[in-house]
């Protein structure tokens, strides 16, 4: 069964990697539902965060591919209860059409909405929250004309992660202690595959 | 970027080494003496130049071999890095020098060879300006790279080097391409000295093994009445020849070979049962289906090893050793994996088995070998026919060598048929393109492969289709005066994919006959000594005067247009419905 899994790539900040974990999934004619490219908790440290919907066993199966990369660190893959996420999203509308025939304060309260921007001629608001939230407010904004929307990728964080300062530590070490997972789609792969 | 560790010791010695003022190009010629490279194989032009001016000064350090084209340098460079275990070197100038090495690139991926690729590039102000031969190298090469990186500046080469070389040849080898613009070859910089790497941390070529696993795994084995191992080049990877030896002795356990891990125990060992796969031995592919406990190791469950998935060893409890944790559950699922470098988990492993034989079982196979010599191999191999065979040839040579020679293979029938019949006292010695199947790899890899093991004889096996697409590789015999043995076997047909036309397509032979030179005057072109027989009564002459020669040799065996090669598991047919016929 397909589901939405979003997964965490710590890497080394490096040119051309985004290119290495892209290749994994056009090569697989998977698509990235978005892709989230930023700093992590670490200098230094790259954090990608990739959206998929796919089954378990294909997520399984990228994971590794993408931790085999020789500058990628670590990867994780997590179903939507497992983290925090959000979206930010953009909507220009004409300051016009908006103060004639919507009451601005309502549309703001009622979707949490922010003005970013007031213009003679266009309004831009901004709202973050899931997909649902930030799709509501386009059906409500379409009738006033909306003349651009645009929604960033997701970032969401994994909530029973500790950061990855002590994992880093580990990495560095040229031999590792027991205590490191090296690969932990091998230590779960019991609860994966019993699915 | 690089974490290359230092021991104090280390730093202290560095700080003691004269800096130098040196080229990048320099500099990179020593990193390659510092990692006891002797052998490059290559091609020069414009955006490798400055290197090339190096090299000029490097000439008691480094044996270059000038190529005929950059497929044949890297394949050489395979060739090499198969026999020696050594990591091959390949130069390349920018462009289409580093296009043309992007099929061997692939077949080094799929096959897991370590090869480390210095291609030129254009100065590094032209990048992106679609400048005289400037590809896209590091992006094209991207799918078939273990790892790549372009070099802007020459204080980088030292370390990027090291990276480079310690990527390639551990863990999962691979091929790495290093791009470096013209300006950082040319550039001077202070150079400290050649630091070898020893980790990168982002990367972890050997992890640590789970006991646990190693006990399940064992408990399994111990438990099973009818076990059987499949191994695959991981086993000569490892070097873990020895301790597989050890282990398949101890628990008495029968063992069939991937088309790369051939070679990795002698082949008349008691306990080989032969081959896998699609032209593969008939009992390991029935009793795959049979068997209780199927232990693989360092194979990676290829489509031509399992056939069918769904129908593949379906009542097998699996076993999987594996260095590379991607491929643990990718294509077969396993009871217990054993994620690790098989020469740390082999003995551990054996050291846990009970001391076992399996009289009953092993009946089984040679049952099956009884069968596959009355229906196919007695005929091949002596044959009733006017016509040669392949099967006769290697035959000869088997007996001419006694199995101490290294075959090259290229691709098609004589390709599976040299892997069927060959004999192998050592490792290292069935050198093939066995998962991307690269027609024209015989020769340039077997020009490597005598470089890599030069107290050993090469023989390089072609068909009469492959040997034309890499012909112009004699010229790099001929010039490097290297002694190799070339053997045509030429049957006038394209013959594997003329196989599959008759067996699929009705005998619709479509644009498989393909036509060939003299090829003894095209060696003698080259001042290659050859022979050409047609003849079953010279062939046993004509093989010896060949193996005789104290040089390179061409010999030419025409041998039957229409033969086949049997058994075969169809595409998509599981591996129990392999044909005899
Ligand atoms: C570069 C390349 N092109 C095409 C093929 C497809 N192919 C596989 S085997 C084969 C026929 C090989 O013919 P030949 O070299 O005469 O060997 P034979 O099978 O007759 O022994 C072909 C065309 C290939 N493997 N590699």
């Amino acid at each position: 069964m397909k589901k939405e899994f979003t997964i965490t790539v710590y890497t080394e900040n490096q040119v051309g990697l985004l290119n290495r974990i892209a290749i994994i999934f056009s090569r697989r004619k998977i698509s990235i539902d978005s892709l989230n490219s930023s700093p992590s908790e670490i200098e230094g440290i790259h954090r990608f965060t990739i959206v998929m919907n796919e089954t378990l066993e294909v997520v399984v199966k990228i994971c590794r591919q993408i931790e085999k990369q020789v500058e990628v660190l670590k990867v994780y893959y997590n179903t939507e209860e497992e983290i925090v996420w959000q979206e930010l999203a953009l909507y220009k509308v004409s300051t016009d059409e908006i103060a004639e025939k919507a009451t601005v304060e309502r549309l703001l309260r009622e979707y949490g909405a922010r003005v970013v921007a007031i213009r003679k001629d266009y309004t831009v608001f901004e709202t973050t929250g899931h997909r649902e939230e930030t799709d509501r407010l386009i059906k409500v904004l379409e009738p006033f004309g909306l003349i651009e929307f645009v929604r960033s990728a997701r970032v969401a964080i994994i909530k029973t992660s500790k950061g990855f300062h002590e994992k880093l530590k580990e990495f560095e070490k040229t031999e590792p202690g027991e205590e490191l997972v090296e690969n932990e789609f091998l230590n779960k792969r019991d609860d994966v595959f019993t699915m | 970027m690089y974490t290359v560790e230092l021991t104090e010791q280390e730093t202290e010695k560095k700080k003691e080494q004269a800096i130098q003022n040196v080229t990048g190009s320099v500099a990179l010629l020593d990193g390659l003496v510092q990692e006891q490279v002797k052998t490059v194989f290559g091609y020069p032009g414009g955006a490798i130049m400055p290197i090339y001016d190096a090299l000029y000064d490097f000439n008691d350090k480094l044996e270059h071999i000038l190529v005929r084209h950059e497929q044949g340098a890297i394949h050489a460079a395979q060739g090499y890095a198969r026999t020696s275990g050594k990591t091959g070197v390949v130069f390349a100038t920018s462009g289409p020098g580093a296009t043309n090495l992007v099929t061997g690139l692939a077949d080094a991926m799929i096959d897991s060879t370590p090869v480390v690729c210095i291609t030129g590039q254009v100065f590094a102000h032209l990048l992106g300006t679609d400048a005289f031969q400037e590809t896209d190298v590091i992006n094209i090469t991207m799918p078939v790279t273990k790892w790549s990186y372009q070099v802007t500046d020459a204080n980088e080469i030292p370390a990027v080097m090291a990276k480079a070389f310690f990527i390639a040849s551990t863990g999962r080898p691979g091929p790495v391409v290093i791009d470096i613009t013209k300006n950082a070859q040319l550039q001077k910089f202070d150079y400290a000295g050649y630091t070898k790497c020893q980790h990168v941390r982002s990367y972890r070529p050997k992890p640590i093994v789970r006991k646990e696993y190693v006990e399940a795994a064992a408990k399994l084995i111990n438990e099973a009445k009818k076990p059987m191992v499949i191994f695959g080049q991981g086993v000569l990877l490892g070097r873990a020849e020895k301790e597989f030896k050890r282990f398949i002795e101890k628990g008495g356990l029968p063992a069939a070979w991937t088309i790369l891990g051939m070679s990795a125990i002698p082949t008349d060992h008691p306990l080989a049962m032969g081959m896998l796969g699609m032209h593969g031995n008939y009992g390991p592919n029935v009793l795959t289906n049979e068997c209780d406990v199927l232990i693989a190791v360092g194979m990676r469950f290829d489509d031509r090893v399992t056939g069918r998935l769904d129908k593949y060893a379906k009542q097998a409890k699996i076993i999987h050793l594996d260095i590379d944790p991607a491929e643990i559950d990718k294509n077969v699922k396993t009871e217990v994996a054993v994620w690790g470098d098989c020469k740390e988990t082999l003995p551990m492993l054996t050291a846990l088995l009970e001391t076992k034989c399996y009289p009953q079982w092993l009946q089984k196979f040679k049952n099956y070998l009884q069968d596959e010599i009355d229906a196919v191999i007695t005929e091949e191999l002596n044959p009733s026919t006017p016509e040669m065979t392949m099967g006769e040839v290697i035959n000869i040579l088997n007996e001419l060598t006694g199995g101490e020679a290294i075959m090259v293979t290229d691709v098609g029938q004589h390709q599976m048929v040299t892997c069927r019949y060959a004999k192998y006292n050592k490792p290292n010695s069935n050198i093939t393109s066995g998962g991307l199947g690269t027609m024209g790899f015989a020769l340039p890899a077997a020009i490597g492969a005598k470089f890599g093991a030069q107290d050993r004889t090469v023989i390089a096996i072609a068909g009469d289709g492959g040997i034309q697409m890499t012909i112009q590789e004699l010229g790099t015999v001929m010039q490097s005066k290297i002694n190799v043995k070339i053997v045509i076997l030429n049957n006038r047909f394209l013959g594997m994919v003329r196989q599959w036309q008759q067996l699929f397509n009705d005998k619709r032979y479509s644009f498989v006959n393909i036509e060939s030179p003299d090829y003894v005057q095209v060696a003698k072109g080259y001042y290659i000594e050859g022979n050409s027989v047609s003849d079953r009564a010279e062939l046993r002459d004509a093989l010896k005067k060949m193996l005789d020669h104290n040089a390179s040799y061409l010999l030419e065996v025409m041998v039957g247009k229409e033969n086949n090669v049997f058994p075969m598991v169809p595409q998509g047919c599981s591996v129990s419905e392999v044909r005899l016929k």
